[in-house]
Order: C-alpha cells, then sequence, then structure tokens
C-alpha cells in the first residue's frame, strides 16, 4: 500500500489553548514570553498581535515598544510539547499512528495509509480534520503527500493546495523555500549566501557536491522531503497487537455480565492467539464506565497459555476489583506480553505427574493471582553446611537442582528461625550438656551424639562457629542444640536450641 | 451361622461400597508400608482419597507429625508427582525431608499470613489432580469447611493432610482418620551410645469404618518399621499426659 502522511501543524498553538481557557483576551493582543540569555524571547503569539507586526523569536520588551497595550504571559519550558501530546492522542481517532513533530515543536504527523476512505476520501478526511480543531478553537493548516517531509513543507509553505496527488510530491517541492526542508539556521543562512532561493534551484545538483558544501544531514533531511530517505516515526502509543474490544448495547452492571464478556473476549483472544503459535503471559483488562471512569484489572501467568479455562479462572478472582457502578459499557482485553508456546503432542493418556504438570501450574497461577507471587517458595539444594543456607529459593518451577541434597548429617525437621537460647548444665568441657532448660521446662538428656562442628562462612558474616548436639531427653523429644564458640573460662559462649528433630 | 456370617460380611462390604470405599484390586501396589496399622482402615487399605488430620499440641509433636507424614509422602510421591504445603508460621526445615526419602525439591511451599487463605488454596490444591498430596497447617476448621474439602479430595483423589495445634475443637470435623504422632525414646542397636532411627507412638484416634488403636512405629531409615510393643511399660508412658503452659 502506498504510504500516505499528514502534517498538522498549529500556527498558534499557544495563543489558541489560551483563548480556549479564557476567551476575554480574543481582542486584546497577547504574546507567551520564556527567559533566554537574560531576555524575555516571544514564543507564542496571537493572531491580534500579528496583525501589529509581533514576531516569534522577537524581544519582549521590542515588542512592547511596538504595541503599547501588549499582554506579556509567562511560558512554561515544554508545555508546547504537552499540549501536542494531549492534541495528538486526541487525533488517535483518525489514524492510529500519531506522532510529535519534534523538530519545530508546533505539529503533528499523522501516518494515515489506508485510513481516509474511512471518511469518504482524503479531501473529505483533510476537512474534517481542519474543521474538528477549528470548532474547538485551533487554527490549523494541514497537508498530505507520500512523504513526511513533504507535507511538513506543504503544510507550513505551500500556496497552491493541501492534497498532494501520489507522486507529485516532488514537483510541488519545487518552489518552495529552504526552510521547507526543516534545516537548521545555520544551514540556511549558507544557501540564502549562495543565492538558493527555491529548492528548484539546488536539487538537481550531484549529492556529493551538497555533502561537501552542507553535510550529510542536509542530504538526509532533502531526501526525507523527497522521500527518498527513511522518517523515524515513534508513534504516541504503540499499537497492540493482541487486543479484543467488546462494547455492549446495554451498560454492564452485574457479575454475571462481566463473567460473559470476558469469556467472549478470552474465546476470540486465545483463537488468535492458538494460531499465531503465541501463548498469553499477563493479560490486561480495561473496563470502561458510563460515568468516564476507567478500571482495569491485571493478571499474570507463570507460562506462557492460551487455554480459555484457566484464564478465566485468573480473570474470576479479579472480578470482585472490578466496580461497575452505573454500568460498563465498552471492555477491551489486551495481551501486552505473550511468549512464543511450543504446541505440545496430543497425548492419548496423562503424561507423568511432576511439577510441569499443566494443573499443577495452573494451580500455581490462581495462588499467584490471588495472593501475589510472593506466597509461593520452593527450595534447590545450596553446596553449604552452614544450616540456613543449606537450600536456595527456587527461581521458578522450572529450576532444577544442580547438586545433590546433602543427606549424610542428620538434620532436624522443624528448624527454628533463630536459635532459641538455653540454659544448660554440662559435666565434662565439649560433651552434650546433661540437662537444659528450655522456656521454663528442664530435659534431662538421655542419649546424645555430637558434635558436630559447623564453620561459619566467614567471607559472609563474623561470628563464632556452632557445635551441634543431636539430644534426645527421657521422654523421646529429640532436640538439636549447639553451642555457640569453645568452651572455656575467659570466652564467652552461649547454647541454643535450634531445632526438633522428628 | 456360616451363612449368617456370609451375609453379614456381604452386607458390610456392600454399605463400604455406598460410602465410597472401592475394593482395590492389586493390593501391593496400594500399600503404603503403615504394617498393621493399615488393618485399622476400612478393607485393610490405607484411604488416600481422604483428610487426615494430626493433632499436635507440642512443637516436639509437629515435629514427628512431620516426620510420620514424610514418611507417607515418600511412597504417596514415588511416581514423581508433587506435594503443596500450605502454611501460616512454617517451621519445616526443608532439607530434613531427604531422610525420609522425599526430594524438598518437589515440595511447593505456601506461605500466607491468614487462615482463610489456607483454607482457599487448600480446597484450589485439591481439585488440582497433578498433585500427590497436599500438607496444611490449620487450626480453626470447622464442619462446613471440612466438609468442602472432603468434597474436593473425593473427586480428585490427592491426599490431604491437615497439621492442627487445638485438640479440643477436634470433634467437630469430617476426617477420615484422626492421628496423634508422639516421640517415643529411640533404640539403639545392641545398646550402642547414640540416637537410634526416630521412633514413635501412632495413635490412631478416629478412624471412619475402622477401628482406632495405639502403635509403636519406627522409620528405619527407608520404610516404616513396626517396633516391639514391650515398649509400651517404659517410662515415658506416664508423661504423656502432662500440660505444658
Amino acid at each position: 500500500m502506498p504510504k500516505r502522511y499528514v502534517s498538522i501543524w498549529f500556527r498558534q498553538l499557544l495563543a489558541d489553548w489560551q483563548l480556549i481557557r479564557r476567551p476575554e483576551l480574543s481582542d486584546v493582543p497577547f504574546v507567551f514570553a520564556a527567559p533566554d540569555h537574560g531576555r524575555n524571547i516571544i514564543t507564542g503569539v496571537s493572531q491580534v498581535a500579528v496583525s501589529q507586526g509581533i514576531e516569534t523569536g522577537m524581544r519582549a520588551a521590542d515588542a512592547k515598544a511596538l504595541c503599547p497595550g501588549l499582554e506579556v504571559l509567562d511560558d512554561k519550558a515544554g508545555r508546547s510539547a504537552k499540549l501536542l501530546k494531549g492534541l495528538g492522542e486526541w487525533c488517535i481517532r483518525y489514524s492510529p499512528i500519531v506522532m510529535v513533530d519534534d523538530f519545530s515543536v508546533d505539529g503533528l504527523f499523522l501516518d494515515v495509509s489506508g485510513c481516509t476512505h474511512l471518511w469518504g476520501g482524503e479531501r473529505k478526511y483533510l476537512k474534517e480534520i481542519v474543521s474538528r480543531l477549528k470548532s474547538k478553537g485551533y487554527t490549523v493548516r494541514v497537508a498530505m503527500a507520500d512523504s513526511p517531509g513533504a507535507a511538513w513543507a506543504i503544510a507550513r509553505f505551500g500556496k497552491v493546495t493541501p492534497l498532494i496527488a501520489p507522486g507529485a510530491h516532488t514537483e510541488s517541492l519545487l518552489s518552495l523555500p529552504p526552510e521547507a526542508l526543516r534545516l537548521p539556521e545555520i544551514t540556511l543562512t549558507k544557501l540564502r549566501k549562495l543565492g538558493f532561493y527555491q529548492i528548484r534551484s539546488f536539487v538537481g545538483m550531484p549529492r556529493s557536491v551538497l555533502r561537501r558544501r552542507f553535510g550529510e544531514d542536509f542530504l538526509t533531511r532533502l531526501g526525507q522531503a523527497l522521500g527518498t530517505a527513511d522518517e523515524l516515526i515513534t508513534p504516541l502509543q504503540l499499537p497492540v497487537l493482541f487486543q479484543e474490544r467488546l462494547p455492549c448495547l446495554e451498560p454492564i452492571k452485574t457479575r454475571t455480565g462481566i463473567e460473559m464478556a470476558i469469556s467472549r473476549l478470552l474465546e476470540h483472544l486465545c483463537l488468535r492467539l492458538q494460531n499465531e503459535g503465541k501463548g498469553l503471559r499477563t493479560g490486561l483488562l480495561t473496563c470502561y464506565r458510563i460515568d468516564g471512569e476507567v478500571v482495569q484489572v491485571s493478571i499474570g501467568t507463570s507460562g506462557a497459555t492460551c487455554s480459555v479455562p484457566h484464564l478465566f479462572k485468573l480473570f474470576q478472582l479479579k472480578i470482585d476489583q472490578i466496580r461497575p457502578a452505573l454500568g460498563i459499557e465498552l471492555f477491551v482485553l489486551e495481551a501486552p506480553k505473550v511468549d512464543e508456546i511450543l504446541p505440545g503432542q496430543e497425548a492419548l493418556w496423562a503424561g507423568k505427574p511432576g511439577l510441569d504438570d499443566q494443573s499443577v501450574i495452573q494451580l500455581l497461577d490462581r495462588v499467584a493471582g490471588k495472593m501475589g507471587a510472593d506466597v509461593i517458595h520452593r527450595y534447590v539444594p545450596a553446596a553449604r553446611y552452614w544450616p540456613e543456607r543449606s537450600a536456595n529459593r527456587a527461581v521458578s518451577i522450572t529450576d532444577k537442582p544442580t547438586t545433590e541434597w546433602h543427606i549424610d548429617r542428620p538434620r532436624p525437621t522443624e528448624l527454628l528461625n533463630k536459635p532459641a537460647p538455653i540454659e544448660v548444665m554440662a559435666l565434662i568441657p565439649d560433651h552434650p550438656p546433661k540437662f537444659f532448660i528450655y522456656k521454663g521446662i528442664q530435659h534431662s538428656v538421655v542419649k546424645a551424639d555430637g558434635p558436630e562442628r559447623i564453620e561459619r562462612e566467614w567471607w559472609l558474616d563474623v561470628g563464632e562457629h556452632r557445635d551441634y548436639y543431636q539430644v534426645e531427653d527421657e521422654l523421646g523429644q529429640r532436640y538439636w542444640l549447639f553451642r555457640s564458640g569453645h568452651y572455656g573460662g575467659e570466652q564467652r559462649y552461649q547454647w541454643f536450641l535450634h531445632g526438633f528433630f522428628a | 451361622m456360616n451363612a449368617k456370617q456370609e451375609l453379614v460380611n456381604k452386607l458390610q462390604q456392600d454399605i463400604l461400597l455406598w460410602q465410597g470405599f472401592k475394593p482395590q484390586g492389586t493390593m501391593t501396589e496400594e500399600m503404603i508400608g503403615l504394617g498393621a496399622i493399615e488393618k485399622a482402615f476400612p478393607n485393610g487399605v490405607f484411604p488416600r482419597k481422604a483428610i487426615h488430620e494430626f493433632i499436635t499440641v507440642l512443637p516436639e509433636h509437629s515435629a514427628a507429625s512431620d516426620g510420620f507424614i514424610g514418611g507417607l509422602l515418600s511412597v504417596l510421591m514415588k511416581d514423581g508427582a508433587a506435594c503443596v504445603w500450605i502454611s501460616t508460621a512454617r517451621k519445616l526445615f526443608p532439607v530434613s525431608l531427604c531422610t525420609f526419602n522425599v526430594e524438598p525439591d518437589r515440595i511447593i511451599f505456601m506461605d500466607v499470613t491468614l487462615e482463610k487463605d489456607v483454607l482457599w488454596i487448600m480446597e484450589e490444591a485439591l481439585k488440582c489432580e497433578g498433585l500427590a498430596a497436599v500438607v496444611a497447617e490449620l487450626n480453626e476448621l470447622s464442619l462446613i469447611e471440612s466438609r468442602r474439602l472432603q468434597l474436593a479430595v473425593e473427586e480428585s483423589g490427592v491426599t490431604g493432610f491437615i497439621l492442627r495445634k487445638d485438640a479440643r475443637k477436634a470433634i467437630s470435623t469430617v476426617a477420615t482418620a484422626r492421628w496423634k504422632i508422639s516421640p517415643v525414646p529411640s533404640v539403639t542397636e545392641d545398646g550402642m551410645p547414640g540416637l537410634g532411627f526416630p521412633r514413635w507412638k501412632v495413635e490412631l484416634t478416629k478412624v471412619r469404618n475402622g477401628n482406632p488403636g495405639s502403635w509403636i512405629l519406627e522409620w528405619g531409615g527407608d520404610r516404616f518399621v513396626e517396633a516391639l510393643p514391650t515398649l509400651k511399660t517404659a517410662a515415658w508412658y506416664e508423661h504423656t499426659e502432662r500440660q505444658i503452659g
């Protein structure tokens, strides 16, 4: 399809915006000015002020001398860009790809390829844009051409027609001044000095000559206007590839209604995903309410999936968060993140059960969707002896152990997060205690095993080593005790209870 | 007389069948390795499609129950299936499950703050057929909640274990079996010094359609081993009912 671009030029963007907010200024000449190098430079001029001979780039003091009743308003940095972004988002109704003109921040580009027939042709399309913006209070000039550069030039400098027929843009550019090429001031001065007042006078020159005189950027700009060089288009809103919309005739208020809407959207979306071999990783449901509010809920899955019942269950957990108020008129379901899905072979019988079982993964998704992913923990062995660090948190469900689990030494089934200090009585140094008092109860040790010395990992933290003893009291209850540090007179040491054996 | 006995047996079998106990075809496959304890259950088979309740008042008891469940899990998870362990204040040390022939990396822990969330996850997990078992540390469980869990179990066939701290409220659930596991002094071979294999007093205080009882059981490294009943007369017996707190 041949590309077509529209350039919209807001001639007095700031002034128009101010007039919409304060209509009483319509008869008063006013300008916007921003400080620059210690002077107040005019950045926006109203129509009344233009007729008195005031232009952008003048000093505010000079302008006041020209026109005594001039009102000077403060301009904020970035205000034009912000206004244009808002206008650009409004313009998405005309084309999905809208870009702010970042050379001279006073216009927009629209990629309108394949859009104009919806408005009954290119002429009607342009007319619609101009009249709608005018009715809002913005005076604009528009142009349509085969390249953004040409459209920009015609919108600002064209005198014949805003609508350049396909392929005719080169011709229409010839009579325009070099300013129409979006060139920096220094290049323009050079061109004027050489007597190039029209594009016609240099467009036929050899490229090497032009490059030597004016640099590579000049050639790029020329090429962009002629349509031979590419122009980078960064759209305001990236179009979402996987999106489904469901407008409702009647506003939806009930849970059943929302469930039906979700399942219908999911069916369409999953069919598209399946056809392209993709699976959903994150889903975003946006509900537009009739009172103008927007409600959003999102889900995430741990693996790419396009199973409707599973995704529906995940959304079902979130329905409580949707407040329909007076009703929802439009549901939009997006899949901002999708992944390739491996086509699984259809099996006649169920596969081997395990962690990668589909039903287990779906369970984890549901739990993560309701309570958050930090609820779920799984451990893989770590090659370490220090009990608190002997297992690592697994990153994902597919995380496989890299080392063997240590099974050579007995470990308690229950481990206290923080070892509890206990009082002990030990007869001989380095022997297990005779009895110990834990939580006010005295346990006399009948049998014991140990010690098992575990050194601290000195490269991670400082402190004493631990001598672990496995002890059994008179009731048969088994404990894991340790002495922190060496047994000795001067040295400090303390006994702790660290766990319970089965 | 003989005919009458046969009739009674037949009727008993029928009642069990109506209550959802299917006669097992291959007995050896279904054995869980509990030896004589399995005789206490209807049909002499450990019920897998059921909720088992463990009463643990002291931390020592919960450690013993964890070990006992670990031993059961080693059989239930033999085919490589995963297990979910839900708790609000987990103290279980994953590494220790290696002692009971369970790979700790096949256990998915879910740590939540509310009992209500534990119940929700447990019901969802019990409906998930890809799991071997679900263990939940719960204190509050009403009759209706336990019935919901039982229904979920009957549909999927996942074994459910509930560890409860409060013994007084134990009456009001529909659990198939209620256990109490308490540690018992271990015995070493030939009176060698040190500790022997973990040994427990396994009390089955309630079995639906079965016979409650009490046994001494030892984890023999790779399977449960029944210990000699003579140990019942040991000194620990007087202390089992002591109160702490």
